[in-house]
């Protein structure tokens, strides 16, 4: 049976949201208006359910005296998703769990072990990052059955064509663990999609036709997306292929976790420091009234240019109102300084992320951006893409203003020719004003053009729709970004050396799967031959190059520059015994493919099959010992 | 009773409040019970019926209806303590505090029970004009729309300044009643531990 709908899941750091679109009758390629937001029925309140088109991605895990929480289609549940796990965390935080998502993408952890929530008392019990992702997909489906599918099986929410958008910079692991989430929450057909492109293909379709008068071959679009907890940044070309356009993309950032929950963050550091200096005393309780004041105060200083402050009141806690509640004001310089100087900063060109080395004794926690200057880590991106385009078949730089001397040499950074904003951090004009200038700044100097402004759509529910958009271009219906995976991936392998006190043996990285795999394609089996031990899980050590376009696969690299490949966490095979004598050593090859879903596939063949096309699945993401 | 139709209709909200009281008046106080029956109608006997004939005879869809109007108006209570502290606000005493006090409560009173009301309800005012210019009011005017002050006479049509926009729901949605769950909680106490 063929889906009816494409469903456009979000499945965001801080909110998640659902859209639609039907397959059947979206016949033209461009037209507007296709997709719909579809709202979500959620816990807000005790015995409270509302439909909103956003669903908060927390979890609370209710305690015994709670009683269940109930939603209309389950009346006997223990935990609660959306609105009210949210509010109900800022009174019991360590049963609720968050940012899920950036757990999901964080090595360091078991993401298949219950660590969620961190520091939970010992009666919770605990979830596993990819549960936590579970659940919330889990109700978006729930929600999707009892608002629209009514029992309708063509409806149902597994028979849909789901598209899932995960952040340009998941990895290989994050990517195959948000897809055995998704598997796990009953979906059936589900493919991933990265954010930025996500919020191009929104805004393509509210565009309409428009939007081809607007791209031309040559055009570099950068996708600036600051969510509530994390950055993220790709780069989009615009070329010509077979006298068509296209659009490729050609480099994604890093993984930063920092976002708009930090700037809230900030400013409510600052009234706070204000209402100690004026010997008031403020609880846990109030610090979070207060982010949320902050959050209300600031999008009123951001929106209106004519205001010079914003009012922050705090009631008190208790049933009195009056008298135990805080005053203070949010000026429009301290948010200027705080948020306009203190994240985007203006730098040069060659400003990069400053790295604070972590106290040997850290928590356990999230790898949390060092650094909040956004614009250093612009800075970093473009500077490390600085090559991405050179070798872009089809791709005619758009002409530069002047001559300039620029010419003879290599750019300094990638050139975008736009931006696109994404995320709903970035409808604060102040803030894009200042992004955009820094960046013109540094093209000015690099002897390129200003970039321009793409005007955008709603920018909180732009990542939902813009996947459901891509499911239709799946069908044939509108044009389709292309770029295949983001990096190349490679093993590491020990060389055979005599040990010395004190040194690491040096490392062979051999490139498993090249740069721009598309969906649906088999890298070339690399002629080195590794030895298996049967019956023994063995590990490799796992690297990956968001830079490195040119290595094929099975090159071996002795050396490389710093920071050109990244350690991810590890791989493991494990051969099961059959047909082999345990401790035998097998010599196989290993085998890089990506699937339809748009995961990476990691196979070890062995040199000599038993039987016909024997291989074994090799785990990504292995939590580091 | 000409008079009484020229009466100002209450808003919804008001409404809703009302029918709780009037339903537990109803209930437990037999005098308020035998006015209400004579106001239903206007030349109805002054009778003292019992309260369960009363209650059937009400132009309500049907007796099963009344619980649920009331969970509706405690609701609308709760939510409006939950997102602006209504409840809390208008039960404290304000006399002895300052307007700077007063008025920093009322901006979190005010924000919270904005946005609960902007998120459930869907109020447009009932004439477009801006307030303070002169309107004229065609005979067959909905007088439960407008209401007439100053020197009220003579017929249609009538020339005036328009004083108060009104307002009119064009929409309520309240949240899906969970079964299990008391909407006479408004705001649970809150013990930390």
């Amino acid at each position: 049976m063929s889906a009816r709908y494409v469903l456009g899941i979000d499945l965001g750091t801080t909110h998640s949201a659902l859209a639609y679109a039907e397959i059947a009758v979206s016949a033209q390629p461009d037209a507007r208006g296709r997709t719909a937001i579809a709202p979500i029925p959620q816990l807000v309140a005790p015995g409270t359910v509302e439909a909103r088109s956003l669903l908060p991605s927390f979890l609370y895990l209710a305690h015994e005296s709670e009683g269940p929480q109930a939603v209309p289609w389950d009346a006997e549940r223990r935990f609660a998703v959306g609105e009210h796990a949210r509010a109900r965390g800022v009174d019991a935080p360590a049963r609720l769990v968050s940012s899920a998502k950036s757990w999901l993408s964080h090595a360091g952890v078991d993401r298949r072990g219950p660590t969620l929530p961190v520091g939970a008392p010992e009666d919770v019990e605990k979830i596993s990052p990819v549960e936590a992702s579970w659940r919330y997909l889990e109700h978006l489906g729930e929600a999707w059955d009892h608002g629209f599918a009514k029992g309708d099986p063509a409806l149902a929410f597994a028979k849909q064509e789901i598209v899932l958008t995960v952040p340009a910079s998941f990895d290989a692991a994050a990517r195959d663990l948000t897809v055995e989430a998704a598997v796990a929450a009953g979906i059936e057909d589900v493919t991933l999609l990265e954010e930025p492109q996500a919020a191009l293909y929104a805004w393509i379709e509210g565009r309409g036709d428009a939007w081809r008068k607007e791209i031309r071959v040559g055009d570099v679009l950068l996708v600036v997306d600051v969510g509530g907890g994390t950055t993220d940044f790709s780069a989009i070309a615009a070329l010509e292929k077979d006298g068509a356009l296209e659009l490729t993309r050609i480099a994604v950032g890093d993984h930063i976790l920092l976002g708009g929950d930090n700037m809230d963050l900030a400013l409510a550091h600052v009234i706070r420091q204000k209402l100690v200096a004026e010997g008031k005393e403020i609880d846990r309780w109030q610090v979070s009234a207060l982010t949320h004041a902050c959050r209300v105060a600031k999008e009123r200083l951001l929106g209106d240019a004519s205001l010079a402050s914003a009012p922050i009141a705090i009631a008190g806690r208790g049933s009195k109102l009056l008298g135990g509640g805080l005053r203070a004001e949010l000026t429009r310089d301290e948010v200027t300084r705080t948020l306009v100087d203190g994240f985007f900063p203006e730098v040069t060109a060659a400003a990069r992320p400053v790295a604070r080395a972590r106290a040997a004794l850290t928590q356990l926690g999230l790898p949390y951006a060092s650094d909040a200057a956004i614009t250093k880590h612009l800075a970093a991106f473009l500077g490390r893409q600085a090559g991405a385009t050179a070798k872009l078949e089809g791709f005619v730089p758009a002409a530069r203003r002047g001559q300039g001397g620029a010419a003879d040499r290599a750019p300094r950074l990638l050139h975008p020719t736009a931006v696109l904003f994404n995320g709903g951090v970035m409808k604060g004009e102040p803030l894009r004003g200042r992004l955009i200038a820094t960046l013109n700044a540094w093209l000015a100097e690099d002897g390129a053009d200003e970039v321009r402004l793409l005007g955008d759509a709603d920018l909180d529910l732009a990542v939902a729709r813009g996947a459901a958009t891509y499911g239709l271009a799946r069908h044939g219906r509108g044009i389709r970004i292309r770029g295949g995976t983001a990096r190349a991936y490679y093993v590491g392998i020990e060389s055979a050396v005599p040990a010395v006190p004190g040194v690491d043996p040096p490392i062979t990285a051999m490139c498993l799967a090249p740069f721009g795999m598309e969906e649906g394609t088999e890298a070339r089996l690399p002629p080195h031959e590794l030895g298996l031990v049967v019956g023994e899980a063995v590990r490799f050590r796992f690297f990956g190059s968001s830079v490195r376009r040119d290595d094929q696969a099975g090159a071996e690299l002795e050396s490389w520059k710093d920071g050109e490949l990244a350690e991810l966490a590890p791989i493991e095979v494990t051969l099961p015994a059959e047909g082999r004598r345990e401790g035998d050593v097998v010599p196989v090859r290993l085998r890089a493919s990506v699937t339809e879903v748009g995961t990476l596939l990691l196979e070890a063949v062995p040199t000599a099959a038993l039987k016909p096309d024997e291989r074994w699945k090799i785990e990504l993401g292995v939590r580091a010992e | 009773m000409a008079e009484l139709a020229q009466k100002q209709a209450l808003p919804l909200l008001t409404r809703l409040w009302f029918a709780w009281i009037c339903f537990f008046r109803v209930l437990f106080d037999g005098a308020f019970a035998s006015r209400a029956w004579e106001a239903r109608e206007p030349h109805a006997l002054p009778a003292a019926p019992e309260p369960a004939r009363l209650a059937r005879s009400k132009p309500e869809p049907a007796p099963a209806a009344s619980p649920p109007t009331t969970d509706a108006a405690l609701q609308l209570l709760g939510l409006f303590q939950r997102e602006g502290r209504l409840v809390d606000f208008l039960e404290q005493e304000i006399a002895s505090f300052s307007d700077g006090e007063i008025g920093a409560v009322a901006r979190v009173v005010h924000e919270g029970c904005r946005k609960a009301l902007r998120e459930h309800a869907v109020l447009t005012p009932i004439r477009a004009e801006e307030e303070g210019v002169s309107v004229t009011l065609q005979a067959g005017f909905e007088p439960a729309e407008v209401k007439l002050s100053g020197k009220v006479q003579g017929a249609a049509p009538y020339t005036g300044v328009l004083r108060h926009r009104g307002w009119r729901a064009r929409d309520l949605t309240l949240p899906l009643p969970v079964t299990g769950h008391d909407p006479r909680v408004i705001a649970p106490a809150e013990v930390e531990l």
